[in-house]
């Protein structure tokens, strides 16, 4: 761990300030990953400005949509009786993150931006390229189970490990921010980057850019959704791959469909050939089979994680079963 | 012994309990002892080589600095060998030597120390201190070709490279029904939650050591004579343990640091290792590769049991496992071949951890013993009572006690057996496969010398004193009830005490032998002391005292209860009487001849229940049920713990537990707890534990036989059984994983 300053800001507008002055500052919310990153010296910043006194924290329902303070714990968003009802993958997602004390301190959108769980990110004597660019990915050829077999790129195989910015991508969500120049919007889709040749620059936030709230269109409220989520221990634990499928039915016909998963891509994936394969139709066990069979069109996986091409093909496919309401329970 | 037993056998709660949860309770890191300094060790980064040239001279600049000690400003430590090497070290080769040259043995060795004002202060400088390496090709595979014997130590030791009774190869060849397959155990870490963390203070020649360790007397031994100082200038104090599970048996390299950077600084260092550092700077579970060959006769009578196995050891020193003894002993068979084999890797050295090496022959064994019974279309209870041991064939002794197969029919019944369907893949439960399994387990039950003081007091208290160790069992708990039952006390009334080389000497806090050894000891010095106190008082001018001891008498309700039903005399009215503030006596015990004449071990059986999601390949376990043979049950409620300890550190073994070796670099790669799966409370769903009746008063007059290690025996099998059960796979790579199932 290096030395680092810390200040504590209660006006958001300050803590910009602050953030967007120069490198090294950076943002601490809930810190559950973040001190994970400084103890094992994977992040050194020169400056942690402490937002955690900034508000941003509370759920508030509007005619056309729901806006989620960025600085809500996930606890408490998971609990809310309206995303319960309105907007269940969502509540699902977070529900399966972590563990309850997690969830306690972790923020909705410190979440969004947790780091990649790739092996060799996260142990400083390694080659890495997100961490230390153009010393390599060693995670090529050694032990890359929990990597990802979607967007990879030759200088990156990390995987993006969260749940909460699946479900926000089948939910239509936008994110709210605000740094150094203004306010804007941002599709929650478009936050993540590919690695490409690039893979330290994971979003397209700007220095003190600062997310402040998460804005949920009404619109998916109006759909069945579900968050489907698999991983080797039943809880505390990253997804091997999870789905979050979201669809507007006229009967049992697809109007319109949205599938994004996680655990198995460089970002959070959305997959469009698959949504655009079930609009129209008829989802039936043949239909949900055929989407599961479609779901990892352009895999490259790796040496350890060849397993996770069968596992995502099922997990859409059993999620789909599921709003169609054709599956039971889960093991 | 006395059948009328009042407090053993008693569900005491811990008596620890109220300081553990209130954080009273004070672990090695934690001992405030002023002027304390802060280490950080720095590491290796390359796994074989030596070290070319530190840079520390940033690091001695930092802020806080006092000292950042290598090989290159260390002092030559003398390291003079242990006449006899203590069972929980290596039994060959050379302990790691920290800081003596640059030698580069593994990845995550230590190299340098940095001592600071500050924890996070030494933190940070050993970040800036910069090792350059030469290095050199390690061999940081499991290559099973390049295999080598044990060395005469481990065969001394138990651990031979080869034995046979009969002539098993000819016997398989020639059998009916044959089974034969190869099995993985995958390298697994201890993981306790208390981190290893010693304080090192000198004050002139003489050192105390707060030291986490499960044994305190070979703690003061080793740093003796790795200092070179005599153990009485050495004092080890380590009264609560959180976990250690085995990582804690034997002294490793950061003691050392702790004490020549307390030495080099003139303050009190503390080192504690951070969770990373734990995969390297202590040991591990071997990787071990296993092939079992079974033949039997068509009514399952069998007639060869063939186990080999390749165990992982260090490059600088040798230690090796009994993993085959289950082989050699666990079933009745003429014809028994056993081949033991080591590769040496570039590694740090592995160590005992939970039912070292017979859980790991035990989920092979059992694994192949389940195999055998589908080959033979049999019940795989029928199959192991077809099989039965009426003795230790392998010693040609008989046993000292053995309920097995009481376990085998309470498990049974317990667990609901007769609704197993024999045909895989036909039970389900909510669109999951449904699987039944189970397996045997068996720990031999060991005894060591063991010395324990105890007192009584004019007010009617007692007091127990031993240098053990309770890494979490309930040592506190169960001595206290020893003592007070032989003392007639109250527990209320008994404290016992342990974790101070200024007591009397105690054996290891290991291999489930501490309540066969500490335990008898207690017996043994509170019988001493009545029988002091009976003698003083028969030896007493006052004719009233001489009395009260001269005829029939006992020791009960707190005191002397004389024949005839009068009243009992208080211990404090007869300390009184005596003008003694105190009595005090001391107890020995130690194994006698009935090593020689029995064979010992606890005995259980182990049935799971899994349900398994073939499109997914995730394998959660429903019910665990486990009947043990442990000998007399001294408390049923820490018994228990122990066992359903066990039981969750199987569902580990067999679904989670694997360490992420990367054999370019030499190293673990999912060293933290994020990474390293182990169960979290939603993997453990009804676990269901019995104690049938026994009692083994041939091996020790308690006629205890040990809990911890049996505890995880067996439990990955019946586990992986229950999976083939469920699936009609077989899964011969532990950890179960979901890829293994999706292939």
């Amino acid at each position: 761990m290096v030395p680092f300053a810390y200040t504590s800001v209660s006006d958001p507008l300050a803590a910009i300030e602050r953030a967007g002055g120069g490198t090294g500052v950076e943002y601490i919310a809930g810190g559950t990953d973040m001190l994970q990153l400084l103890q094992e010296g994977v992040r050194a910043p020169l400056e942690l400005v402490d937002i955690n006194g900034i508000g941003f924290d509370d759920v508030s329902v509007a005619i056309d949509g729901v806006r989620i303070g960025a600085m809500a714990r996930l606890a408490d968003v998971a609990d809310d009786p309206v995303i319960r009802e309105r907007f269940p993958a969502l509540a699902e997602a977070l529900h399966e993150s972590a563990s309850p004390q997690v969830r306690n301190m972790a923020t909705m959108a410190g979440n969004l931006l947790q780091r990649t769980r790739c092996l060799y990110f996260r142990d400083v004597t390694m080659p890495c390229n997100k961490r230390a660019p153009g010393s390599g990915c060693a995670a090529l050829g050694g032990q890359n189970r929990v990597n990802a077999i979607l967007g990879n790129s030759a200088q990156c195989i990390a995987a993006y490990p969260g749940d909460l910015a699946v479900a926000l991508i089948a939910a239509d969500a936008e994110l709210m921010v605000r740094g150094p120049t203004g306010e804007r919007t941002i599709l929650a889709e478009n936050l993540h980057q590919l690695p490409g040749d690039t893979p330290h620059v994971e979003t397209v936030l700007k220095p003190g850019d600062l997310i402040t709230a998460i804005w949920i269109p009404i619109a998916a409220a109006g759909r069945r959704s579900h968050y489907l989520k698999v991983r080797d221990r039943a809880t505390f634990e990253w997804a091997l791959a999870s789905a979050a499928v979201s669809a507007a039915f006229d009967d049992d016909q697809v109007l319109e469909a949205r599938i994004a998963v996680g655990g198995v891509g460089t970002k959070p994936w959305r997959l469009r050939h698959v949504e655009e394969l079930l609009t129209g139709q008829r989802l039936d066990r043949a239909l949900a089979r055929e989407a599961g069979e479609r779901a990892a069109d352009g895999a490259s996986p790796h040496e350890h994680n060849a397993f996770k091409v069968p596992l995502l093909k099922k997990t859409v496919e059993r999620a789909l079963l599921r709003i169609a309401g054709l599956q039971g329970d889960e093991a | 012994m006395n059948v009328q037993l009042k407090v053993i056998g008693q569900p005491v709660s811990r008596v620890d309990g109220p300081q553990k949860v209130s954080g009273d309770a004070r672990y090695a890191a934690e001992f405030d002892v002023p002027d304390l300094l802060h280490a950080a060790m720095v590491l290796s980064t390359v796994p074989a080589g030596s070290i070319a040239s530190i840079d520390a001279e940033a690091a001695r600049r930092a802020p806080g600095v006092y000292a950042v000690i290598s090989h290159e400003n260390a002092p030559r430590l003398p390291y003079a060998p242990m006449s006899k090497r203590p069972q929980v070290d290596a039994q060959s080769g050379d302990q790691l030597r920290v800081f003596q040259d640059p030698t580069i043995h593994f990845n995550g060795q230590p190299v340098a120390v940095v001592v600071a004002e500050t924890l996070e202060q030494a933190v940070h400088a050993a970040d800036l201190v910069k090792i350059a390496y030469t290095q050199a090709k390690g061999d940081t595979s499991f290559e099973t070709w390049r295999s080598r014997e044990p060395s005469r130590g481990n065969e001394k030791a138990g651990r031979p490279a080869d034995t046979q009774i009969g002539e098993a190869d000819g016997a398989f060849a020639a059998a009916p029904v044959k089974v034969e397959a190869q099995y993985v155990q995958a390298r697994e870490h201890h993981n306790a939650i208390e981190l290893h963390a010693t304080i090192a203070a000198w004050d002139g020649d003489h050192l105390t050591l707060y030291d986490k360790t499960q044994w305190p007397d070979n703690d003061r031994d080793e740093i003796a004579h790795v200092f070179g100082i005599p153990k009485e200038s050495i004092r080890v104090v380590c009264p609560f343990v959180g976990g250690a599970f085995g990582s804690a048996l034997r002294t490793w390299p950061h003691v050392t640091v702790a004490a020549l950077a307390a030495r080099a600084v003139q303050r009190p260092v503390r080192v504690e290792i951070n969770r990373r550092q734990a995969y390297t700077a202590v040991g591990f579970r071997p990787h071990t590769e296993q092939r079992v060959a079974l033949g039997a006769e068509r009514d399952g009578t069998l007639t060869a049991v063939i186990q080999e196995a390749f165990g992982q050891v260090a490059k600088y020193e040798e230690y090796a496992e009994v993993t085959l003894d289950p082989a050699r002993n666990t079933y009745a068979c003429p014809n028994v071949r056993t081949r033991y084999r080591l590769v040496e890797m570039n590694t740090n050295s592995p160590c005992p951890m939970r039912s070292p090496g017979v859980a790991t022959g035990m989920l092979a064994l059992e694994t192949a013993m389940d195999e055998l019974a589908v080959a033979l279309g049999m019940d795989p209870i029928e199959l192991r009572l077809k099989n039965y041991a009426e003795r230790d064939q392998h010693k040609d002794l008989p046993w000292s006690s053995k309920e097995l197969r009481a376990c085998y029919r309470v498990g049974a019944e317990r667990f609901g057996w007769d609704r197993r369907q024999p045909e895989p893949r036909s039970m389900r439960h909510n669109g999951h496969l449904v699987g039944f399994g189970m397996a045997t387990a068996a720990y031999p039950a060991h005894r060591s010398k063991a010395t324990v003081e105890a007192t009584l007091f004019s007010d009617g208290t007692a007091l127990l004193r031993t240098a053990g160790s309770d890494m979490g069992p309930g040592t506190y708990t169960s001595m206290t009830q020893v003592a007070a039952e032989a003392l007639g006390l109250p527990v209320e009334r008994v404290r016992f005490e342990l974790g101070d080389t200024d007591m009397p000497y105690a054996p290891v806090h290991g291999g489930s032998i501490t309540m066969a050894s500490i335990g008898t000891a207690v017996q043994a010095a509170c019988q001493a002391l009545l029988d002091d106190l009976a003698g003083v008082l028969r030896s007493h001018p006052d004719e009233r005292l001489k009395a009260l001891a001269a005829g029939e008498f006992e020791w009960r309700d707190g005191g002397l209860a004389p024949a005839g039903g009068r009243a009992v005399v208080p211990y404090g009215e007869l300390l009184a009487d005596l003008h003694l503030s105190r009595i005090a006596a001391e107890g020995q015990s130690a194994p006698g001849n009935e090593s020689k004449t029995h064979s010992s071990s606890a005995f259980g059986a182990v049935f799971a229940e899994v349900h398994v999601d073939l499109d997914f390949g995730t394998v959660r376990v429903h019910r665990l049920v486990g009947a043990y043979d442990i000998g007399r049950v001294v408390n049923p409620k820490t018994a228990r713990s122990q066992c359903i300890g066990g039981l969750v550190g199987g569902i580990g073994m067999a679904l989670l537990e694997k360490t992420e070796w990367d054999s370019r670099f030499g190293k673990p790669m999912n060293a933290n707890l994020a990474e390293y799966l182990i169960p979290v409370c939603a993997d453990v769903r009804e676990l269901d534990v019995t104690f049938v009746p026994s009692d083994d008063t041939i091996f020790n007059p308690l006629g205890v036989k040990g809990v911890a290690e049996l505890g995880l025996s067996g439990v990955a099998a019946a586990i992986g059984n229950a999976v083939y059960h469920a699936t009609g796979r077989r899964m011969r790579d532990f950890p179960i994983l979901p890829e293994r199932l999706l292939v």
